[in-house]
């Protein structure tokens, strides 16, 4: 049950301040009872929208990421269709693009550290494992 | 067979006795150069009208500035692949590689969906 998704939905924008931080509470209410974690809420503020949705061109966005099973996104999503004034939401799992995203960081710092670490020695040997580092992931089955 | 029927000397099986020109990789036509990408593909001038002009040894944007995370939410970075008209610009117009052309359409359709990105027409 360590699955991160992030969601993202917009409230309509003639909707009160509190009312919005009541909405945000009952979500994370929501989430805790259903047995996950919420990581962050940003509210990314008043947005003009790309399109009109439901005769609006202005939005309240927010973000929110949750950590939990399927089955809690589930029970979110339903609550924001019932809620009238989020008008439209979008949910992205996002920890396997983490995993990948930190695999990447560490093959990175490692190859940095491997570089740093001799750097008396650090004219032949940097240029050597910059261009073995670069080459391997750009390398085309020639 | 015609081979065999014309030339029954023993030239066991190889084609030196008629000129038959040498193909490489059986008797189907190349596909556009012999190995590797095709080079920009070709001359032909901007096919879409629009800012995106033409240009050879294009490199993949995100390749270059190592940028590894291609998030739905940047719309400033996303807007840049983005034509006039809300369609996604193709790969070989922008350079980008493949997998990052992957990620790139999809980070664009889920900003579509969230309406950070207009499906049709110019974004405001």
């Amino acid at each position: 049950m360590n699955r991160t998704y992030e969601l993202m939905f917009i409230v309509r924008p003639d909707m009160a301040d509190e009312d919005l931080d009541k909405l945000i509470s009952t979500l994370e209410t929501a989430v805790s009872t259903t047995g996950g974690t919420v990581k962050s809420v940003e509210k990314m503020g008043k947005r003009r929208l790309a399109y009109s949705v439901r005769r609006f061109h202005d939005g309240v966005y927010v973000l929110l990421t949750v950590e939990g099973s399927g089955g809690l996104i589930h029970e979110l999503e339903r609550r924001l269709r019932v809620t009238e004034p989020v008008i439209k939401f979008l949910t992205v799992r996002i920890d396997e693009e983490q995993k990948r995203l930190d695999k990447i960081k560490k093959i990175r710092d490692s190859k940095k550290k491997a570089s740093a670490a001799p750097a008396a020695t650090a004219a032949s040997v940097t240029p050597a494992t910059a261009e073995a580092g670069t080459e391997t992931p750009a390398s085309a089955p020639v | 067979m015609a081979e065999e029927a014309k030339a029954p000397t023993a030239h066991a099986g190889s084609s030196g006795g008629e000129s038959r020109p040498e193909r490489s990789g059986g008797d189907r036509p190349d596909r556009g150069g012999p190995r590797g990408p095709r080079p920009g593909g070709g001359p032909g001038g901007p096919r879409e009208g629009g800012r995106k002009y033409f240009r050879r040894k294009k490199v993949c944007k995100f390749c270059v500035e190592k940028i590894e995370a291609v998030n739905y939410k940047d719309v400033r970075l996303l807007a840049q692949f983005v034509a006039e008209s809300g369609k996604i610009t193709p790969r070989r117009l922008t350079g980008v590689c493949m997998p990052h052309q992957r990620r790139l359409s999809r980070a664009i359709k889920q900003a579509r969906n969230i309406a950070l990105l207009p499906f049709a027409g110019r974004a405001q």
